[in-house]
């Protein structure tokens, strides 16, 4: 069996076999490139398993899996029970409007308690960065974080690439097959945390990144592509910051989309929607600056005739229910891995 | 520590024809049968025992892989993060006889989570089960219908099965190694 784990893209790592190590996932920033790869595969199987007769399989048996969500949500909390269940774990679902949240619990003990009432595996969102942080310094078991703040969703990112490796072709081949592909992501970068956790997997797979938007709404980024392209993390590259969309889009093989923020806009960050949507809206004229194969990608929901035009969303480019499918297939190995780590034993890493 | 060898190529070879004619026989032809190997090593077990039958009865048998992972009742036990290496079942599995293939029967645990597995995928007529080696121990009610060799052995001792296919040659041994045997699995 294969044991050599090499660190960055440069090298295929496809077949090294690393063990995970993970008590947590609270952002892919500490997740290394075979571990990715280990995600990618686990991720491949779970897939399988979507596309048997019997959608379930026992892995998780007896397994208990609470969903913690501070922020509004569809599709992420249910893409994580629908995942946990089809693992075979007992799935709890906490939505913090009706529970003691609202009589002032705060979050330590909310996350005590719910551990007391036997929560093994904490999958959370909450709209403060760094908040899944503060419950895995308290959760006795794994804490996945579902989205915090402005900060991280790193199943979001990591759903992400596996669409964009199983629809670019010739992408799926193991070892940094992004490499080179430009992946423009266009719309409020600021307030992203699928912008911010997509910014280190797209970055450690070698894809050419533009991010894309209002200067407003970029703000901080060019500094972080600059600290990069000094070295500052090896194995990750630069990336391109720019408000010209044109420069952004063209020969792009992957067009993504970020939602308009409307809860989480102050005053003169945009001027308006409709001059937003003039200016930097997908619609068919500009995704066709696209390279040909190029495919539409968007993590939802969709404003839809603000960031992304209604024909562009559903045209044969959009890959946007792909990417809501392979989000079970991905919490899947997720939840699969992390149940699997082993107990805190040396060489293990706190998240 | 060194190990016993208690199976030479040539003898597998033998054990693994013996097998195929014993499954024509038994079931009376090949008709709606298909061969599922256990990840790793009952696969290319497998598909030596398809092409042992090709030869004789000039009938070619699907022949399938099942990876039991996720079926395992033992997650948090396993040392090292299992390896998941794939289940291929390329044909219907309502109403056909599956032979199941592995290289090592023991506890029995691993054949109930194969057959949990199965069932998943279909409801077959029948499964029956073939394997290289039987080393005794069982902890579940289960047991083969076609036996390469028995070996007696004690619990604490490791069979080794080598197939060229994944180990560069073909051997059963029998050990007191510590360490287990990289199957990937505990053999079961």
């Amino acid at each position: 069996m294969e044991t050599a784990a090499t660190p960055a893209p440069s090298t295929p790592a496809g077949t090294a076999a690393v063990a995970w190590r993970h008590r947590h996932l609270l952002d892919v920033d500490v997740v290394t490139w075979p571990e990715i790869e280990l995600i990618m595969r686990t991720t491949d199987e779970m897939k399988g398993i979507l596309a048997r007769p019997i959608r379930k399989v026992p892995a998780l048996n007896g397994r208990r899996v609470t969903t913690l969500f501070y922020e509004a949500s569809t599709r992420t909390r249910v893409s994580f029970e629908t995942a946990a269940r089809n693992l075979s774990a007992d799935v709890v679902s906490i939505a913090t409007g009706t529970s003691s949240v609202t009589k002032g619990e705060s979050l330590v003990d909310t996350v005590r308690t719910l551990e007391a009432l036997g929560a093994e595996i904490l999958v959370m969102r909450h709209g403060v960065s760094g908040a899944p942080y503060l419950a895995a310094e308290v959760f006795g078991g794994h804490v996945l974080n579902g989205g915090d703040g402005w900060h991280a969703h790193p199943t979001q990112a990591l759903l992400d690439l596996y669409t964009m490796r199983e629809r670019l072709p010739g992408a799926s081949l193991p070892g940094g097959s992004l490499r080179g592909r430009k992946v423009a992501i266009v719309g409020d970068i600021l307030h992203s945390r699928v912008a911010r956790s997509n910014i280190w997997t797209l970055t450690a797979a070698g894809a050419d990144l533009w991010l894309c938007g209002p200067a407003t709404l970029l703000r901080g980024m060019d500094r972080w592509a600059t600290a990069w392209d000094g070295g500052a993390i090896p194995g990750h590259g630069r990336f391109n910051v720019t408000s010209d969309i044109e420069a952004a889009l063209r020969d792009a093989d992957v067009v993504m989309g970020l939602r308009i923020q409307r809860e989480r806009m102050q005053g003169g960050l945009l001027p308006s929607l409709r001059e937003y949507a003039a200016r930097f809206q997908l619609n068919a004229e500009r995704v066709s600056l696209a390279r040909p194969e190029a495919i539409v990608m968007h993590p939802g929901p969709m404003n839809e005739g603000v960031e992304i035009a209604p024909d562009v969303a559903v045209s044969g480019r959009s890959v946007i229910t792909d990417q809501v499918a392979n989000g079970v297939a991905v919490r899947m190995a997720l939840l699969y891995l992390l149940a699997g780590a082993r107990e805190a034993a040396p060489g293990e890493v706190a998240r | 520590m060194t190990d016993r060898q208690i199976m030479t190529g040539d003898e597998i070879r033998r054990a693994i024809v013996r097998i195929s004619h014993e499954i024509v026989e038994k079931q009376a032809g090949t008709q709606g049968l298909v061969l599922i190997g256990i990840q790793r090593r009952g696969v290319p077990l497998a598909r030596r025992i398809a092409d042992a039958i090709e030869e004789h009865e000039g009938v070619r048998l699907p022949v399938g892989a099942l990876d039991i992972t996720f079926y395992r009742d033992d997650l948090s036990l396993v040392a090292q993060q299992p390896i998941v290496k794939g289940t291929d079942l390329p044909f219907d599995l309502n109403d056909a006889t599956v032979l199941l293939v592995d290289d090592v029967l023991f506890t029995g645990r691993t054949i109930r989570c194969a057959m949990d597995a199965l069932i998943d995928f279909g409801r077959p007529r029948a499964i029956r089960l073939a394997v290289l080696i039987d080393r005794g121990h069982r902890e579940l009610p289960i047991r083969a219908d076609h036996v390469g060799k028995n070996v007696p052995t004690s619990r604490e001792e490791i069979v080794r099965v080598h197939v060229a296919e994944i180990d560069g040659s073909d051997e059963v041994s029998i050990g007191r190694g510590l360490t287990a045997p990289e199957t990937g699995r505990a053999a079961g």
